[in-house]
């Protein structure tokens, strides 16, 4: 299925977040996730089932003022 | 002490963490500074990045309480979505939040500023509105439930320094319980005493320090104007007048001709 991750688009054949998430290297605790708009909690990510054309979203700390 | 939603820091300066030369030197600026606050915010990692692992581990060590941003959010549904992800990477309830309206100027959406406050305080968190020095705004502000004011001075970055020294004194006259920070404009440290000597509690800086010549040394500099600033709105300053006073008593004056 399609998925866009951080705005880019990708084939993928992951179920869940957290199987997208370890697919392409995404690891950390300091990483929060969002899938549609809506955040996904860390203990939820294995749960959030994900389907064609979902947008999903990793952030990470970055500078900031 | 300064009260920020029940927390007491002793350092009324929060320090921004970008645009500094390297992590050390950004490291040695907070530390100079005494700052007990630093605002950091989130961005896209690449997939397999360390970035933010990397910046995340060196504000740990810094030791510092994080206040994290929605810098960049132009719509009250980006803003709460970014608050609700910032408290999930780092188990604070406490956001700076931004709507910005204008792309030059960066000036605060109000409108949608009061909104996204009103619905994290809902969420439970503790916001600290980035805003105008709109007295109306900041009425409404509190009425969403915010408990803090962070009115700008001037447009981010610019370092232009207060420009509407009036409306400052007329928020701080409105609002004497709430704690009062001046985020955004600062450009050096007079500026900074200026608007401590107006009675704020606070001075929230990033680029001032960040774009000095000697990072460390300029944020040291602005602690201890900020410190002076708080001290003489304390001490009572006196009036300026338009004629001369003597200082000196003419009672016992010598008379030589």
């Amino acid at each position: 299925m399609t998925l866009i991750v951080n705005g880019e688009t990708l084939e993928s054949g992951a179920a869940t977040l957290s199987e997208l998430l370890l697919a392409l290297e995404y690891e950390g605790e300091w990483l929060a996730t969002a899938v549609n708009g809506e955040l996904v909690h860390r203990e939820d990510r294995s749960t959030c089932r994900l389907s064609d054309g979902d947008r999903i979203e990793v952030l990470s700390p970055m500078q900031g003022g | 002490m300064l009260e920020l939603y029940g927390t007491r820091v002793s350092s009324r300066l929060l320090l921004g963490t970008a645009r500094y030369p390297s992590p050390a030197v950004l490291a040695e600026a907070v530390r100079r500074s005494g700052t007990e606050i630093v605002t950091v915010s989130l961005r896209r990692e690449t997939a397999g990045g360390r970035n933010g692992g990397a910046f995340f581990e060196l504000i740990r060590e810094l030791g510092v309480r994080v206040l994290p941003n929605t810098a960049g959010c132009y719509s009250v549904s980006e803003a709460v979505l970014t608050a609700k992800m910032a408290r999930e990477v780092f188990s604070t309830n406490w956001i700076k939040l931004e709507v910005i309206g204008h792309h030059d100027t960066l000036q605060p959406d109000v409108f949608g500023l009061v909104e996204a406050a009103r619905i994290l305080v809902g969420e439970g968190f503790e916001v600290f509105p980035y805003t105008t020095d709109d007295l109306v705004v900041a009425e409404r502000l509190l009425s969403a439930g915010c408990k803090v004011l962070m009115p700008w001075c001037a447009p981010i970055g610019s370092a232009m320094g207060p420009q509407n020294l009036p409306a400052l004194r007329a928020m701080r006259a409105d609002f004497p319980d709430v704690p009062l920070i001046v985020d955004a404009g600062i450009g050096r440290p007079s500026h900074a005493a200026t608007v401590m000597e107006l009675g704020f509690e606070a001075v929230l800086l990033n680029t001032a320090v960040a774009g000095a010549g000697d990072p460390a040394a300029m944020a040291e500099a602005f602690a201890n104007a900020i410190e002076a600033g708080h001290a003489a709105f304390q001490a009572g300053m006196i009036e300026p007048r338009d004629m001369a006073v003597p200082s000196t008593p003419v009672i016992g004056k010598a008379v030589f001709s």
